[in-house]
């Protein structure tokens, strides 16, 4: 019998205290790791919302601001970009595509986007992704409608259905067009991105609900689908717009050469960078999440600190036992910093069997209602590197029982009466 | 009286103090044990028999005067030796709770040999170290029913018993026993002591038995009697 062994059946025999200190360090270790998991996983999730697009252009505004209302439909743009100025930007001699982007009205608290059918050819996300129908087919008319993944499922929407968007982004009755409903013609598969909550029009829908409105409001004259129809519906302007350049070699250039125009005050963003800007912007509070599940960790460990100093006097007749029978004083202690071990290994194993449990139960609606895909990846370094620490750092603590431990059992002797 | 080169406890002008205090807890001038010798030893509570066992295994150190073991001078190891030296050559027997309570019967007589490789040595040279520990039982009239029993089963006699056979696996040539009578009743205390003088002499070892039982003394050749602030005197 080794003291491994010793320490294992002496562990058993007060499972009860002991099982608690594992479900308090398993849940320290369940938030400290999925803390970790959730921020890597939504930072490579945001990170892989827009692929393959080489600047984002808008009116003149902050990288950020840009950024937040052409990907992530928040917030509004400062102005927009003519459309002759698009034109001839798409048409410049390095750029390959563009996708306009024209944004300002919602249906049912989904923002709406009008765009060219470009957008379904060049759009990418993730490791270059591009969009696929679930079902149904890209819109064709004016008054089609694509739905985002989350907008379809949410809203109970089928291809067929008939939807009335909403001017600006308050659902007020007021302010809808309902007298140029759209039809779904296509639901677009699950991205992970934005995009699964955007009803996606054409840039002709948008002009099209658009033409018996000034300034924001009704005017008088009120015109059917079918009258709006014979108007001319090339936009006059778009909220911005993204570009693929012929050679990625170009894409500081172009971006200077935009920013330079003088005629239209622009910004040209690379989004990766912007991304990654961006993402060190709202970085602060997973850290702050990050020192929470540190300060519930120390709680753990102090928590499994107390169980084991309140259990060291009725342990004092064990230790002279051990003592009698030859066990050294740094045995006690040894003994000591292994049932610790037992202790945090085993919480640290429940921590992240309880992490994936969760995870695989969470994965849909972590999906849905934020966008960000939780893949069940292994453990990196990082986080076998949180696991590490909590074992250490339980082993350290341990040294304070052991040492008391070690203390008495030299006071104590063999002839212990208590 | 052997001469302390050969005695397998040699006690010459032993003195121990604990800080603070003005007297000795314990004064002994001269004390040999041969091999084999039963030591009575007796004294009111606080006149120093769990200091003087204490000084016995190793755990303390004399404050004055040296204490030799099978002609090993204890101030000469470091606390781990002496360790060392407890798990090697002496058993040890308490009043009660000798017994490991996550342990079964069978572990808590082998626990021994966990500690000392020379224990486990001599018991392997004749069988296994569970086979001997059975044979112990046996020997101290526990039924085998037992043996692979957790220890909450056995009444205070019986777990008496297994502290003796934890004490002797190994063959130490020192047997320490600390009141270990104190719990039994009359029957089962002669009973105890019986089956203890009987396996103390199998093994040829030494015994010392501390206890404030008088009518105990009787079974032992030499009594040592510990009184509060005055030197220890020796009986034969």
């Amino acid at each position: 019998m080794n003291l491994i062994r010793i320490a294992w059946k002496s562990a058993r025999f007060r499972r009860t205290s002991l099982l608690l200190t594992v479900f308090t360090i398993a849940i320290s270790v369940t938030l400290l790791l999925g803390v970790d998991k959730i921020r890597k996983e939504s930072r490579t999730s945001l990170l892989n919302t827009v692929s393959q697009t080489d600047l984002i252009v808008g009116a003149r505004s902050s990288p950020s601001n840009l950024l937040l209302y052409s990907v992530f439909r928040i917030g509004n743009a400062t102005n927009n970009v003519s459309w002759e100025t698009y034109q001839d930007i798409a048409a410049m001699d390095e750029v390959a595509w563009t996708v306009p982007i024209s944004l300002g009205d919602s249906h049912r608290g989904f923002r709406v986007m009008g765009t060219s059918t470009d957008y379904f050819d060049f759009y990418m996300y993730g490791n270059k992704q591009s969009l696929e129908l679930e079902s149904g087919d890209r819109f064709d008319g004016a008054f089609e409608t694509v739905l985002g993944a989350d907008v379809a499922d949410d809203l109970g929407y089928e291809v067929g259905d008939e939807i009335i968007i909403s001017h600006g982004l308050v659902e007020v009755d007021f302010a809808a067009h309902d007298d140029k409903p759209f039809t779904v013609v296509g639901i677009l598969e699950r991205t992970g991105t934005p995009v699964d909550r955007t009803v996606h029009t054409s840039l002709e829908g948008i002009e099209a609900v658009h033409v018996d409105w000034q300034n924001g409001s009704r005017s008088a004259l009120t015109l059917t689908a079918e009258q709006a129809l014979q108007f001319d519906l090339t936009p006059t302007s778009i909220t911005a717009f993204m570009v693929g350049l012929e050679n990625r070699a170009q894409t500081f250039q172009v971006q200077r050469e935009i920013n330079d125009i003088q005629r239209e005050p622009m910004s040209a963003i690379l989004p990766s960078a912007t991304l990654s800007e961006f993402w060190r912007t709202i970085s602060t509070v997973e850290q702050v999440m990050f020192v929470i599940s540190g300060f519930v960790l120390v709680a753990g460990l102090l928590g499994m600190l107390t169980t084991i100093l309140s259990t060291l006097n009725e342990r004092r007749r064990e230790i002279a036992v051990l003592r009698a029978v030859g066990a050294r004083a740094s045995h006690v202690v040894l003994l000591i910093l292994i049932e610790t071990l037992l202790v945090v290994t085993a919480g640290c194993v429940l921590g992240v069997a309880k992490l994936y449990g969760l995870l695989a139960a969470a994965r849909g609606t972590i999906a849905s209602r934020f966008g960000v895909n939780v893949a069940a990846t292994g453990l990196d370094a990082t986080q076998l590197g949180i696991m590490a620490c909590v074992i250490l750092g339980a082993v350290l603590v341990a040294l304070i029982p052991g040492f008391i431990a070690y203390r008495r059992s030299i006071q104590d002797g063999l002839a212990l009466k208590v | 009286m052997t001469g302390p080169d050969r005695s397998v406890v040699s006690l010459d002008q032993v003195r121990f103090r604990w800080p603070g205090q003005t007297s000795d807890t314990v004064a002994i001038d001269e004390l040999h044990l041969d091999a084999g010798e039963h030591l009575f030893v007796r004294g009111a509570s606080g006149s120093g028999k769990t200091t003087l066992l204490n000084l016995l295994a190793g755990i303390h150190t004399p404050s004055q005067g040296q204490i030799r073991l099978l002609e090993t001078d204890l101030s000469t190891l470091s606390p781990s030796k002496r360790d060392q030296f407890r798990a090697d050559h002496i058993g040890v027997v308490f009043q009660q709770f000798n017994l490991l309570p996550y342990l079964t019967t069978l572990e808590n007589v082998t626990l021994s040999c966990a500690f000392s490789d020379r224990k486990k040595q001599r018991v392997t040279d004749s069988a296994d170290v569970t086979t001997t520990a059975r044979q112990l039982l046996s020997a101290l009239s526990l039924a085998e029913e037992f043996h692979g029993a957790p220890v909450h089963k056995l009444s205070v006699g019986q777990q008496q018993r297994v502290a003796v056979a934890r004490a002797l696996i190994g063959g130490p040539e020192i047997l320490i026993a600390d009141e270990p009578t104190s719990a039994l009743d009359a029957d089962n205390r002669d009973r105890f002591m019986e089956l203890l003088f009987q396996e103390v002499e199998a093994q040829g070892c030494t015994l010392i038995f501390v206890s404030h039982d008088p009518q105990l003394a009787t079974s032992f050749s030499r009594t040592l009697e510990l009184t509060v602030g005055e030197e220890a005197r020796s009986e034969w």
